[in-house]
């Protein structure tokens, strides 16, 4: 009996300030994505109506959401691959036996994880610079370019992902790492008294050996991608020509500019209803692809 | 012959790309530092400079003479110290209580918290808000901190270390007649040492890097936080990328230094967070 009060002392205040200050917001949430509380409703309560799915109707007919959310996939589906990719080369090429200096390339790719979005995206957005950047420089002396990279509106969302990637990779990176670590040597030895080839052993050894941490890392990596804000926020204020509005850019200024509240959760809900629909679909494949 | 050469070739191989993909990491980060000693207007050349042809602390100086940046600095300090504190606070005590005490309606408590995990934070923001608002925390760093408190992440972190610690050890001090929140803190704290100082560093350093939920809550300029300062600043001073680029060093170098000083607790924070529960 002590002991049961004891663990509610500890757990206690944790659960009050998360019930509190999440669960009652996220169910508060949804009653407010049904009513059409804005700026005059932000000012006296008896302004507030409900509307149902006045909200969730109204967005289907905007076409800036339509296009946050394309922009937003387009940078999940071509971001989470890419960044996935760069983890697992750079895993493979710091695990690998032959390699010099592991903790300093581990540590160095890890570096970007730590730093602080805004500023890695203003100084991003100087290396993007046309007359001055260092990319175009770069590509200038291969002689291709220059590229404008954030004002044309065709390349400003794959240069925000080829940003995101360089910022992300090392997050995965040590989760791979781990995989691989766990991996028994013997099997390696086995497959290399067979004569297996590197790339042979990649293939049936390392690839399956990872397929499990491959699956937390996508789902994982997937939801992060899904809440891109603050890359567009400081690097193109969504432009140019809206081409990199996001989901949550989007409900960022519905919600906190123009103080159309309601709208705004109803926007936060689409984007969740689709991040789990997403991880289910994964889940299920997953789940498929176990079973073969 | 063949096989040694061989090997020398993939020895080479893997090395040189090594190199090259720290060179394509590290080296934004080693500019900005570099451009951040330019003189105004520097730095907007073509070809750009790789070095600063005279080093000068002036953008710095600027930043701190013109643009309070010492202060916005002292305001990121505060709150992730706090930050750190609370989460302390409210989720190491959970995570033991998770991890070794027994109570009613414990496993479908935890079954909850990390099915709540896939509610992005965004879901829960704008009726928090509202209930700040209320509360006449807008525009406070109570405000701020309030949903940093306590992490979810936090407590399943602490719980997956505690559940190392031998029961064994707890039942021999049960059975010397310690209380039960006695054996927690001369027994328990001391031996999750280690996964407290994980928890610290990543309690700073996403306070220290919040973004989002500060810009929403904080409208007095003077209470900003080093990332929102740099954001409204960078947006009125496109031009001006030295300027920017000391900015940026300004609030991505303590935390690298945190990181690198700390990376041990860091990574193994980590990777035992990353493990399914």
């Amino acid at each position: 009996m002590k002991a049961e009060r004891a663990a509610w002392l500890l757990v206690g205040p944790a659960l009050l300030v998360i019930a509190v200050f999440f669960f009652v917001p996220v169910l508060a949430a949804f009653a407010l994505s049904l009513t059409d509380f804005d700026i005059y409703a932000l000012a006296d309560l008896r302004n507030l109506r409900f509307v149902g799915a006045d909200n969730y109707l109204t967005l289907l007919a905007t076409p800036l959401f339509w296009r946050a959310l394309g922009n937003t996939l387009y940078f999940v589906v071509l971001g989470v691959p890419l960044s996935i990719g760069a983890s697992l080369g750079a895993a493979l090429l710091v695990n690998a036996k032959l390699a010099w200096l592991k903790p300093f390339f581990r540590t160095a790719f890890f570096a970007p994880v730590v730093t602080s979005m805004v500023a890695v995206a203003v100084i991003w957005r100087y290396l993007y610079h046309t007359r001055y950047g260092f990319i175009n420089y770069v590509l200038d002396l291969l002689g291709l370019g220059p590229v404008d990279w954030l004002g044309d509106p065709h390349i400003s969302m794959t240069a925000i992902v080829l940003f995101a990637v360089w910022k992300n990779f090392g997050y995965n990176m040590i989760i791979f790492l781990a995989g691989l670590q766990a991996i028994p040597a013997e099997l390696y030895e086995a497959a290399e008294l067979d004569g297996a080839r590197p790339l042979a052993m990649l293939r049936h050894i390392t690839l399956p050996a990872l397929a499990p941490t491959m699956f937390m890392v996508s789902i994982l990596t997937m939801a992060g991608y899904f809440q891109l804000f603050a890359e567009p926020y400081v690097m193109t204020e969504g432009g140019p020509l809206q081409s990199t509005v996001s989901v949550l850019y989007f409900m960022y200024e519905q919600g906190f500019k123009w103080w159309n509240l309601g709208s705004a959760t109803a926007v936060a809900f689409v984007l969740f209803l689709l991040m789990f629909a997403v991880t289910l679909l994964q889940m299920r494949l997953a789940g498929r692809g176990m079973e073969e | 012959m063949s096989m040694t050469r061989e090997l020398a070739w993939r020895r080479t191989a893997v090395n040189v790309l090594l190199v090259l993909a720290a060179l394509v990491t590290l080296f934004p980060l080693v500019w900005m530092v570099s451009v951040s000693l330019m003189a105004p207007g520097e730095a907007s050349h073509f070809p750009p400079p790789l070095l600063p042809a005279r080093p000068t602390l002036h953008n710095y100086d600027e930043l701190f003479g013109h643009f309070g940046i010492g202060g916005y600095f002292v305001n990121s300090l505060l709150v992730s110290t706090a930050a750190t504190l609370l989460s302390l606070g409210f989720n190491v005590g959970a995570g033991y209580a998770f991890a070794k005490l027994r109570f009613r309606g414990r496993e479908r408590v935890f079954r909850l918290l990390l099915g709540a995990l896939v509610i992005p934070a965004q879901v829960s923001m704008l009726p928090l808000f509202l209930i700040l608002k209320q509360m006449g925390l807008v525009n406070t760093y109570g405000g701020v901190l309030i949903p940093t408190a306590t992490s979810i992440f936090g407590i399943f972190l602490v719980r997956q270390y505690a559940l190392t610690i031998p029961d064994t050890l707890l039942e021999a001090a049960r059975l010397d007649g310690a209380s039960e929140l006695r054996i927690f803190r001369s027994i328990v704290l001391p031996l999750l040492l280690p996964i407290l100082v994980t928890l610290a560093i990543f309690s700073f350093l996403g306070s220290w890097n919040d973004f989002m939920w500060p810009l929403i809550v904080l409208t007095d300029k003077d209470l900003y936080t080093l990332p929102v300062a740099l954001a409204s600043l960078s947006r009125e001073h496109v031009q001006d990328n030295e300027m920017m680029m000391a900015g940026s060093v300004l609030t991505i170098v303590p935390v690298l230094l945190l990181f690198l000083g700390l990376q041990r607790y860091y990574l193994q924070g980590l990777l035992l967070g990353g493990v399914k529960g």
